[in-house]
């Protein structure tokens, strides 16, 4: 038996290695499968993002010969602001494009023609008389803003070659826009207005100016709120608190918080700042009140972990010069937790600024066009914004929803990474 | 004054307080006796300015707290008689014109005399409380100023006067966290209590049907609306748990890999790649998962022969799968990191390969970290919103059959509180009493999973 065994042990052990092996080189690859998984889906979704995205940078433009009449735009001549800025400047539009269409004539016709127009043309025509009222009556070669189904079909969007019902451009308009296209009147410009203007139902006049301020003013007050509240509640657990039934409870409510659903917080929201305290519905005040809650947890348990890397000697030397428990912490061992303090706050900054489930219950999904001047006045957010194009039906939305996400996501990335370089650059081993 | 005028007024003081404070504590340093003194003259400055400020302020508080209810009754008071045998709702509409016409919103022409007497009142009255309050606040803030300044003494003990205060505001910023939780109990409690005094709570938790829209008119054919919640409970638990069957496997073996396998270098760019997932926002991923992943499961299914709902659960919970797979990798790779070498060696020794040592060894020793990790991915997964607000059905359907649409719990919060809404329907109520079933589960869910985690961790330390 002795000398028998280690021999039939070898042999068992050399008839199962070459299986053995393949278990475990199968078990590898099995591992390195699912990561690329994940970091599949991750390269996947940039694609697609950044493909449908990048076109919301240029927007399709109609050069035309805008004849800016005075007739029209001022008839009795006395250019009084209120006469210029409310003149009928889309009829000049208008006009301009007739001009390259003179066979056009029927009414029904002639509808069809000037859809082809932006009603951002006529703005753009306002802006420029109030702004320079010397321009009227002169002639200028223009590109105006053209009407989002152009956009849509010149961006190869929507197809040329489906039946005329399918597409949202109908075979007489087809053709005008081939003849301007063929002179050379069509073009794609870059698009200022997604990034200076606020919401708009239409697609070539909407922006992501409006919904950045919202969040702006939304992270201020969450910033403003939470950083100083989350510091403070840690420094008393970590330096102060005693080791008692209270403190416990604290710190078990505080991890709890953190995993809370966000919606939960909306509620909240929505049932004691807008219901009970009768505070404004849609504004970033209530917003960043709500989130300030949500990021609280966050800082709370990064500036712990920043509090306990601080080793004892710097407490111990401080005490022993003779400096009170509060001079020990606020001298010496707070400025040294700054830094993981301040990189836990951008992480939760990031996180509170990529939140829209909360600010849905509290009303900051309403309409919004003009661009918010302060924390009290109606406002969207971004996230926000991207869920309501999200749910527009218009083709031109798609590649703005898509383009308002790259912004988001830049943010972010802008703030995680000055999160990391903070910690990389403050980073001290004792 | 206005309140944030006077608020700006006291902060002044506080400040001329603590230059007082301060100077006089090194006139006073100056002639004392050689270490004499007990604290720095920052300290006595900071203590003549606490004592300045405080008292002011906390009346002023007070009287932003009790000024509007003051207002209201002296100004309801002197409506007529008439007026004032108005129920509740509209007596609060009359006094929202009074404040209306006095803020200048509403034309003087439109309103009637009884009104327009009011508003004058109003005025009358508001002018008189903030000239006493203005009055009241700075001189008690004068009168402390001038107390603490006398106080200011070699002997003065201001540095632990100034800590103490320092430590209350410390106590009292951590408090804010159990404030937080008293208040999303108690505001979701109360209204969700308010929904069961209309709709019982059996019907609640095992109604098979769930229509709250029918609720429009009182006279309507089922006007109660139908408020079983099973449908939702049965869809919130079929998008999570299609959502962890991708999670778990995925986010597992990539955690094993990539604490096992990967080479250092590797491992320093593939963790935090994988976390970029969870760094994403939740409204990204839904719209991915509305625009792109559900029409491709819906191609796929046409080839199929199946037919695949546009909003099925089967496109959310994939999407909603991936959004939690660095959530268990990154929980799962700290517990795998957690087991000692020792273990590994110990198997390593016996001639066991990698993966025996991984399955026989590491696994089972992680086993209840793992547990707790899943345990809050799937919290996770019950409470997201977006995803399913986005890319799931909106109409409650009570099936197992992942290409069906089906509704969750977090959509119908959102459908029922966006939008008009009434604040005493049982539709808009019925949100808070999801919210409370929410709150309670992942509650629990949290609780359990930390509990597991943290026994874990301290088994090994």
């Amino acid at each position: 038996m002795s000398s028998r065994s280690p021999r039939s042990v070898k042999e068992v052990v050399a008839r199962g290695i070459a299986r053995r092996y393949l278990a475990e080189r199968a078990f590898r690859a099995v591992g390195l499968m699912a990561l690329l998984i994940g970091l599949g889906f991750l390269a996947f979704f940039f694609y697609t993002l950044v493909g449908n995205g990048y076109t919301a940078l240029e927007q399709t433009r109609i050069e035309l010969t805008v004849n800016l009449d005075a007739a029209i735009i001022d008839p009795d001549g006395a250019r009084a602001p209120e006469t210029l800025r409310s003149a009928d400047y889309q009829r000049i539009a208008r006009e301009a494009l007739d001009a390259l269409f003179p066979e056009v004539t029927s009414r029904a016709d002639l509808r069809a023609l000037y859809s082809l127009l932006s009603p951002g043309a006529g703005l753009e025509l306002q802006q420029l008389v109030v702004n320079e009222p010397a321009v009227i009556g002169e002639t200028r070669t223009m590109w105006v803003l053209a009407d989002d189904d152009v956009d849509v079909l010149v961006k190869g969007h929507a197809s040329r070659d489906v039946p005329e019902s399918d597409r949202r451009i109908d075979d007489r308009q087809l053709g005008w826009l081939t003849a301007l296209e063929t002179q050379g009147k069509v073009d794609l410009k870059f698009n200022r207005y997604f990034f200076t203007r606020g919401d708009s139902r239409d697609p070539e006049l909407a922006g992501i100016w409006g919904a950045t301020v919202g969040s702006f003013f939304m992270l201020l007050v969450t910033l403003a709120l939470s950083f100083p509240l989350g510091v403070a509640t840690a420094i008393y657990l970590e330096e102060f608190a005693p080791r008692n039934r209270w403190t416990d409870l604290i710190e078990v409510n505080i991890n709890n918080l953190a995993a809370v659903p966000s919606i939960v917080f909306g509620l909240l929201g929505l049932a004691l700042f807008i219901n009970l305290f009768g505070l404004p519905r849609s504004a970033p005040l209530v917003g960043g009140l709500v989130l300030s809650l949500m990021t609280l947890p966050v800082i709370i348990i990064a500036s712990r972990a920043a509090l306990m890397a601080v080793p004892p000697s710097i407490r111990e030397a401080a005490l022993a010069v003779g400096a009170s428990k509060m001079q020990m912490v606020l001298h010496h061992v707070l400025p040294l937790a700054m830094p993981g303090m301040l990189t836990g706050t951008i992480i939760g900054m990031a996180r509170a600024l990529g939140e829209s489930a909360p600010l849905l219950m509290i009303g900051m999904v309403a309409f919004i066009v003009d661009v918010p001047d302060s924390p009290l006045s109606s406002a969207t957010a971004l996230p926000v914004q991207v869920f309501l194009w999200a749910d527009s039906p218009e083709r031109a939305f798609v590649e703005r929803t898509s383009a308002a996400i790259v912004v988001l996501l830049l943010f972010l990335l802008v703030m995680n990474a000055t999160a990391i370089l903070l910690r990389k650059r403050f980073e001290r081993r004792y | 004054m206005a309140s944030s005028t006077l608020l700006l007024v006291v902060v002044g003081l506080a400040l001329l307080a603590y230059y007082f404070g301060r100077q006089r504590a090194v006139a006073v340093a100056l002639t004392a006796p050689p270490r004499s003194v007990h604290s720095l003259p920052g300290y006595h400055g900071g203590y003549v300015a606490l004592w300045c400020a405080l008292p002011a302020l906390s009346l002023l508080v007070l009287w932003q707290v009790f000024e509007p209810a003051w207002l209201r009754g002296s100004v309801l008071d002197s409506l007529p008689a008439t007026m004032q045998a108005l129920p509740d709702d509209q007596l609060g509409l009359v006094y929202n014109d009074i404040r209306n016409l006095v803020a200048g919103n509403a034309a003087m022409s439109t309103s009637g005399p009884e009104i327009a007497a009011a508003a004058e009142r109003y005025t009358t009255l508001r002018n008189t409380s903030r000239r006493i309050a203005t009055a009241a606040v700075l001189v008690l803030g004068i009168v402390v100023l001038v107390w603490a300044y006398r106080r200011v003494r070699p002997a003065l003990r201001a540095r632990n006067g100034v800590e103490r205060a320092i430590e209350l505001l410390l106590i009292a910023a951590s408090c804010v966290a159990i404030l937080t939780t008293i208040g999303i109990f108690l505001s979701v409690f109360v209204e969700a209590l308010r929904f069961f005094q209309q709709v019982s709570l059996f019907d609640f938790l095992f109604g098979l049907s769930w229509s709250p829209q029918t609720a429009i008119r009182e006279d309507q054919v089922g006007a109660s609306g139908a408020f079983g919640a099973v449908p939702l409970f049965t869809g919130t638990l079929l998008i999570s748990g299609l959502a962890m069957l991708v999670a778990v496997p995925v986010g597992l073996m990539s955690a094993i890999y990539l604490s096992e396998y990967a080479s250092r270098r590797f491992r320093a760019y593939a963790k935090p790649l994988l976390e970029i997932l969870a760094g994403i926002p939740t409204v990204v991923y839904g719209y991915f998962a509305a625009l792109t992943v559900a029409p491709l499961l819906r191609g796929f299914g046409d080839s199929m022969g199946l037919d695949v709902a546009s909003e099925s659960a089967l496109g959310a919970g994939l999407v909603m799968g991936i959004m939690i797979i660095p959530f268990v990798s990154s929980l799962s790779d700290d517990v795998i990191t957690a087991v000692p070498q020792a273990l590994r060696d110990g198997s390593y020794g016996l001639g066991a390969t990698r993966s025996e040592t991984i399955r026989n060894v590491v696994f089972p020793a992680a086993l209840p970290g793992i547990v707790g990790a899943v345990l809050l991915a799937v919290s996770r997964a019950i409470g997201e919103t977006m995803i399913v607000v986005m890319a799931a059905g909106l109409a409650a359907n009570l099936t197992a059959n992942p290409l069906e649409a089906v509704t969750t719990v977090t959509v119908q919060i959102v459908m029922l509180l966006t939008g008009d809404q009434e604040f005493d329907s049982p539709k808009t109520l019925a949100a808070f009493a999801l919210g409370l079933v929410l709150f309670l589960v992942t509650l629990v869910l949290n609780i359990v999973a930390l509990r597991v985690v943290r026994r874990y961790r301290e088994q090994y330390e």
